[in-house]
């Protein structure tokens, strides 16, 4: 149970009618980075909204199976999802600070919990901003608005409003799909120094990323996970046709 | 559409150029044999200039190869296509090599020295011809199967150069006169054993295209 931050059984998943998901199961470590890889429409997002529950903001949708999130089922009605909104992170394709100063973003998190202590603010500030390796830059300019930073900084801040909330998973959906390759190295430097405090789990339609970022690979295609092993693996020899064609680009 | 239709192409056409220099350098040994057997230096003149071409060719094949690495960004099978080219034509570029040094060893002999060509030569240099040919065409087919035949032949090879070289050693014995002239006929047989052994390189490199893992063909 130490071993993993979430370990899936037989997950389905349902859009109304549409079934979305067919038996995933899946064990992915804690403190590593799993890539979720898959051509568009294969469940991979719907997979990764499955592990903190938002897919159910979805109207209709339908949820079956076991998803163990520190060994306990939070798919079993009794489970309370706060936990799961306070430990498990969430970073989008497009980076959505809100319309605040950038310390208010950070500190956004623990001021919804009631933490009023000024120099607590300032601290977890501080260190949520240098984990995701944006302090030095934004450290004189603390009160100016996030929305006024590069989508680079941007996304970066997004990473520390997640961090300040001290979550053990951080969820990326193509976190660098609206970064230039500057960024997007930066931000991939910042997930190979997050691992050692967090679980990542990352949905890239990029597949250098994934084979550059991630410890663990999982290829979803039409709803089934085809394959999941470790990335230097799949990137060199995977065990399914499938996968080698979909990374060789040999798809469709 | 089918996607990476370009660089397959880029690599079928890649793979028809390493075929083509495997059979050169099949060429320069069986021309570097005959010439040796025939005493004929200025054959062996122009297999030595011959081979500057072979050296040329893997040059560009490896910057081809280059190239195609950092701009299709390959990987798994794709990846190790490209990995064993470059260790192929490698192999192939010391194969002719080792021609050139025949040719070497035809020139120090002479037009008119006293020893006769021993017959091992030719058997040796016949296996490995096959062994030329059986290596490309698994190449081509990207087929192990073939792989195997090689270790036994490369054995055959291993063998035959054994037994030469004991009784090279034994004429040099009974003939110090003609130690330097024996001693030629001794570096063609290595270079002939050598040649199969790159031969035996190229099986392995297409088993580890193949299996994705090393193999030692010569366990």
């Amino acid at each position: 149970m130490d071993k993993y931050s979430y370990e899936v059984e037989n997950m389905n998943l349902w859009y109304g009618e549409h079934q979305a998901l067919y038996e995933i199961n899946m064990k992915i470590p804690k403190n590593k980075v799993t890539a979720i890889i898959g051509p568009s429409g294969c469940g991979k997002s719907t997979f990764l909204k499955g592990l903190n529950r938002m897919v159910e903001m979805v109207p209709g949708v339908k949820v079956a199976g076991k998803i163990k999130y520190n060994g306990e089922d939070i798919l079993n009605p009794n489970y309370h999802p706060e936990e799961l909104r306070t430990k498990v992170g969430m970073v989008f394709q497009h980076p959505n600070p809100f319309p605040k100063s950038i310390y208010e973003n950070v500190a956004f998190g623990a001021k919804i919990q009631g933490i009023r202590n000024k120099s607590k603010l300032e601290g977890l500030v501080e260190k949520s901003l240098k984990r995701a390796a944006i302090w030095d830059e934004v450290k004189d300019r603390l009160n100016t608005s996030a929305t006024g930073l590069s989508g680079g900084q941007q996304q970066r801040i997004c990473i520390a409003r997640a961090i300040a909330n001290e979550p053990d998973v951080i969820l990326m959906d193509e976190p660098t799909s609206a970064l230039d390759p500057i960024s997007t190295l930066r931000v991939e430097e910042l997930i190979q120094q997050l691992k050692e405090h967090y679980t990542i789990i990352i949905v890239t339609h990029n597949m250098q990323q994934a084979s550059r970022v991630s410890d663990k690979t999982a290829f979803f295609l039409n709803g089934e996970l085809v394959e999941f092993d470790d990335t230097d693996r799949i990137f060199s020899n995977p065990g399914d046709k499938r996968t080698e064609d979909y990374i060789s680009g040999r798809f469709g | 559409m089918p996607t990476r239709g370009h660089f397959s192409e880029e690599l079928k056409d890649l793979k028809a150029d390493i075929r083509t220099l495997a059979e050169d350098t099949k060429h320069a040994l069986q021309k570097a044999i005959t010439a040796l057997h025939n005493s004929d230096v200025k054959q062996a003149h122009q297999i030595i200039e011959e081979d500057k071409r072979i050296d040329k060719k893997e040059e560009e094949i490896n910057e081809r190869v280059m190239i195609l690495i950092a701009k299709q960004q390959p990987v798994a099978t794709d990846l190790r296509r490209l990995i064993i080219a470059i260790k192929i034509t490698t192999d192939l570029e010391r194969m002719a090599d080792h021609a050139k040094n025949i040719s070497k060893a035809t020139i120090h002999l002479g037009e008119d020295h006293p020893i006769s060509i021993h017959p091992s030569i030719k058997e040796m240099a016949e296996v490995a011809f096959d062994m030329v040919d059986i290596a490309n065409k698994a190449y081509e087919h990207e087929d192990i199967s073939f792989a195997h035949k090689l270790s036994e032949m490369d054995d055959i090879v291993d063998k035959k150069y054994g037994e030469m070289i004991k009784e090279l050693l034994e004429l040099t014995a009974n003939n110090p006169d003609q130690i330097q002239y024996l001693m030629q006929m001794a570096f063609s047989a290595r270079y002939i054993e050598r040649f199969a052994d790159h031969i035996t390189n190229i099986g392995e490199e297409i088993f580890f295209l193949i299996k994705g893992r090393s193999y030692d063909l010569n366990e």
